[in-house]
């Protein structure tokens, strides 16, 4: 006999495990994103309150004075997990660092998420912990965000692009176009470490590795320097295209040259070893947690002391000077550890294996 | 310190190149064969640092530049194909053919995969049944045992979704035709130390002999290039023409017999194309009748593709050691890494590349 005892409505799944395309519809499945994921991690005030903005006050130190450093960032990385960081943790100190290398006291970022349908729920907390941590340390609050849901295929599991806003305090003149002739080119520490470290975790090199990436939201340290080093002309985070492109491109908007020591160059004998390998240098390999600073003379001192103080500059060293340009173009100059001279360029393209 | 700090030592290099402007009296061009040395050469800036009676040219020794530009649009053409995998060397991508390169191919979504070596090739081959995974086996005597290693292990398995495009090429002969052309300048060679890692230096006594120069076989760390210099520089203020094996920690005479015996399994002997300078009788090597099944230019059948090089590029000159960068019109202006035209600015190896990179003025 037909029986109604058991009879049950099919309810749809609720898709817990795994983003799916409604997680980006705007409708219900996204406000549980939100809510389960996101608003569990990141609880500043203004993100609670479900607005489309997040409506903040200037820090109460900046009393008018002063300007506003504002940057974004996108954020790329296969895999998304590797020794030393996460796609969330880069995503936070990648911003964090620009705002930074202007002087400023970071202060707000927002995030923005698209996530390839079908990453796992988990995955996506752990990264979204990841990040609210990161922030605590870095003394931001995330203040705003949005997801996208992407078909399979359409993206490479998760993309997220931050931005964010701090404060410059009256007096600080920090940026690219202030290297002045006679200046200190000082580095936080050791080369390549990022790099290495997301290549072999990507299991392509035939070899691993013990390195872990340098990541690391550096803004602390940059307090703690400008205390004692108000004059510090350039701050630069050499991540892609590594320490050469990036004074590369400090000599031009400076218009100046500069020259390396190479027997002051810090890099890991690991790094070394793999670059070895694959005909790679490692003044052209991505750091994330290393500062470039460029200061008068009369400030190195103070600048690596306090340096050297700090857990991220504790291996800093200075490894240049600043030079006067010879002739219309800003070259950088290496003299090498066997006593000769030569030009250190830009990154060309990709970095590509060399055959032999 | 370890073994390779040692030949890195600043104080042993810079005794040693004391030695050189010692030994020095009279005017010496010496050619370096190898792009490796040139590369070495300029990063560590020997320039600064010889005698200024030492010029050193640089030789057609990479690979990736004399490779025909005919052979890199037969690539692209392999590579755009659907049910491809065309893997490479990661430098070879930026070589432009005659309109693309392998980037490109790669953006408009063929699957070019760069490799470290023939042997992740045929990995991909074996993983991917479906496809055909073609390795662009180019390169010197040094690269020449694994590629072959990689089509006898094809063979074995009975791979038949593997193949090879080859642009295999040989120094000696190449050192005869630069020291044959009546315009010759070279006076003594530094051989390349990897080379003669698996080929050993027979090869050179004859043309030590025939020619009547020295030729030094040569490492690549900084102490071993200045007593490679410093063993020519010797050599040629006292008039001996002979091989010198400045490289015994890597070098014997008789070679890596084993990687011999592999490559005259696999291949033979042939007249081979280089980009840059012509047709050098018997100076490459092709895969033998027992394996040409392997050879993606028959598999393909892209052997009707014929391209013209670029007439500005002086890179032949410049290759022989005739003129230097700076003397092409062409040089740091429409001819950069960015936007190679020809063979010497195509590879970072290359020695305009190098001088781009290293010695711009």
């Amino acid at each position: 006999m037909p029986s109604f005892a058991n009879a049950s409505c099919p309810l749809p799944l609720r898709h817990t495990d795994q983003i799916m395309i409604g997680h980006g519809s705007g409708g219900r499945m996204t406000q549980e994103l939100i809510n389960r994921i996101f608003l569990t991690h990141f609880d500043h005030p203004q993100l609670t309150l479900g607005n489309d903005f997040a409506a903040v006050l200037p820090p109460d130190f900046a009393e008018r004075q002063g300007r506003l450093s504002i940057s974004t960032d996108a954020h790329i990385v296969k895999p998304l997990f590797f020794p030393g960081g996460d796609i969330g943790k880069l995503a936070v100190c990648g911003t964090v660092n620009d705002v930074a290398m202007s002087g400023a006291i970071p202060l707000y970022l927002t995030a923005s998420f698209i996530v390839e349908e079908g990453l796992s729920m988990n995955l996506l907390e752990q990264i979204v912990i990841s990040m609210a941590k990161t922030a605590k340390e870095a003394g931001v609050s995330i203040v705003a965000g949005d997801t996208k849901v992407a078909e399979k295929g359409s993206v490479d599991q998760l993309f997220i692009s931050t931005s964010g806003v701090g404060w410059i305090p009256d007096g600080r003149q920090i940026n690219g176009q202030s290297a002045q002739p006679g200046d200190s080119i000082l580095l936080s520490g050791s080369m390549g470490d990022h790099g290495i470290a997301v290549l072999a975790e990507r299991g392509e090199l035939g070899f691993t590795t013990t390195l872990c990436s340098d990541m690391a939201p550096l803004n602390g340290m940059i307090e703690e320097l400008l205390k004692v080093a108000p004059h510090v002309h350039v701050l630069r985070d050499p991540t892609r295209g590594g320490v050469a492109t990036t004074l590369n491109e400090i000599a031009q908007q400076s218009r100046v040259a500069m020259l390396l020591q190479e027997d002051t160059l810090p890099v890991k004998k690991q790094v070394l070893a793999a670059c070895e390998m694959l005909g790679f240098d490692p003044l052209y390999i991505a750091n994330e947690g290393k500062l470039l600073v460029i200061v008068p003379e009369e400030d190195k001192a103070a600048a690596l002391k306090v340096m050297h103080q700090h857990p991220y500059g504790k291996d800093a060293v200075e490894i240049g000077k600043i030079l006067p340009r010879e002739g219309e173009t800003p070259r950088v100059f290496m003299k090498t550890r066997i006593g000769g001279k030569r030009i250190l360029d830009t990154l060309a393209g990709e970095l590509l294996p060399r055959i032999c | 310190m370890t073994f390779s700090e040692t030949y890195r030592d600043p104080t042993l290099v810079a005794q040693t190149i004391q030695k050189i402007h010692a030994a020095t009296r009279q005017h010496w061009t010496i050619m370096e064969i190898c792009g490796g040395q040139t590369h070495a050469l300029m990063q560590h800036g020997f320039d600064d640092l010889l005698p200024e009676e030492i010029e050193l040219v640089h030789g057609p020794g990479c690979p990736v530049c004399v490779t025909p530009l005919e052979l890199i649009d037969k690539g692209i053409a392999i590579a755009q194909q659907r049910n491809v995998i065309f893997t490479s060397y990661g430098d070879m991508l930026r070589v432009p053919g005659s309109t693309l390169d392998l980037f490109s191919v790669r953006a408009a979504g063929g699957k070019v995969k760069i490799v470290t070596s023939p042997i992740e090739a045929l990995q991909i081959a074996r993983s991917n049944p479906d496809q055909q995974v073609v390795f662009f086996a180019i390169g010197f005597e040094t690269t020449a045992p694994a590629n072959a290693l990689s089509v006898l292990k094809a063979k074995e398995l009975n791979l038949k979704n593997y193949s090879m495009l080859v642009s295999q090429v040989r120094v000696p002969p190449a050192i005869r035709t630069i020291l044959s052309d009546p315009q010759n300048r070279v006076q003594g060679f530094l051989a390349a130390g990897h080379v003669c890692s698996v080929m050993g230096y027979q090869e050179y006594l004859p043309l030590a002999e025939e020619f009547r120069l020295p030729i030094v076989v040569t490492g690549f760390e900084p102490l071993d290039l200045a007593l490679g210099i410093l063993e020519t520089v010797k050599a040629l203020e006292n008039n001996r023409n002979e091989v010198i094996n400045a490289y015994p920690r890597a070098v014997i005479k008789e070679g890596n017999q084993s990687a011999q015996e592999i490559i005259q399994r696999v291949y033979e002997p042939c007249d081979q194309k280089w980009r840059g300078i012509g047709t050098i009788p018997d100076s490459g090597w092709k895969l033998n009748a027992t394996f040409s099944d392997f050879d993606a230019e028959k598999r393909f059948e892209v052997g009707d593709i014929q391209t013209k090089e670029s007439e500005i590029c002086i890179s032949g000159l410049i290759l022989q050691g005739r003129k230097k960068p700076f003397e092409c019109p062409a040089f740091g202006t429409i001819c950069t890494p960015q936007n190679p035209l020809g063979a010497t600015m195509v590879s970072s190896e290359g020695t305009c590349a190098a001088y781009y990179r290293y010695q711009w003025k």
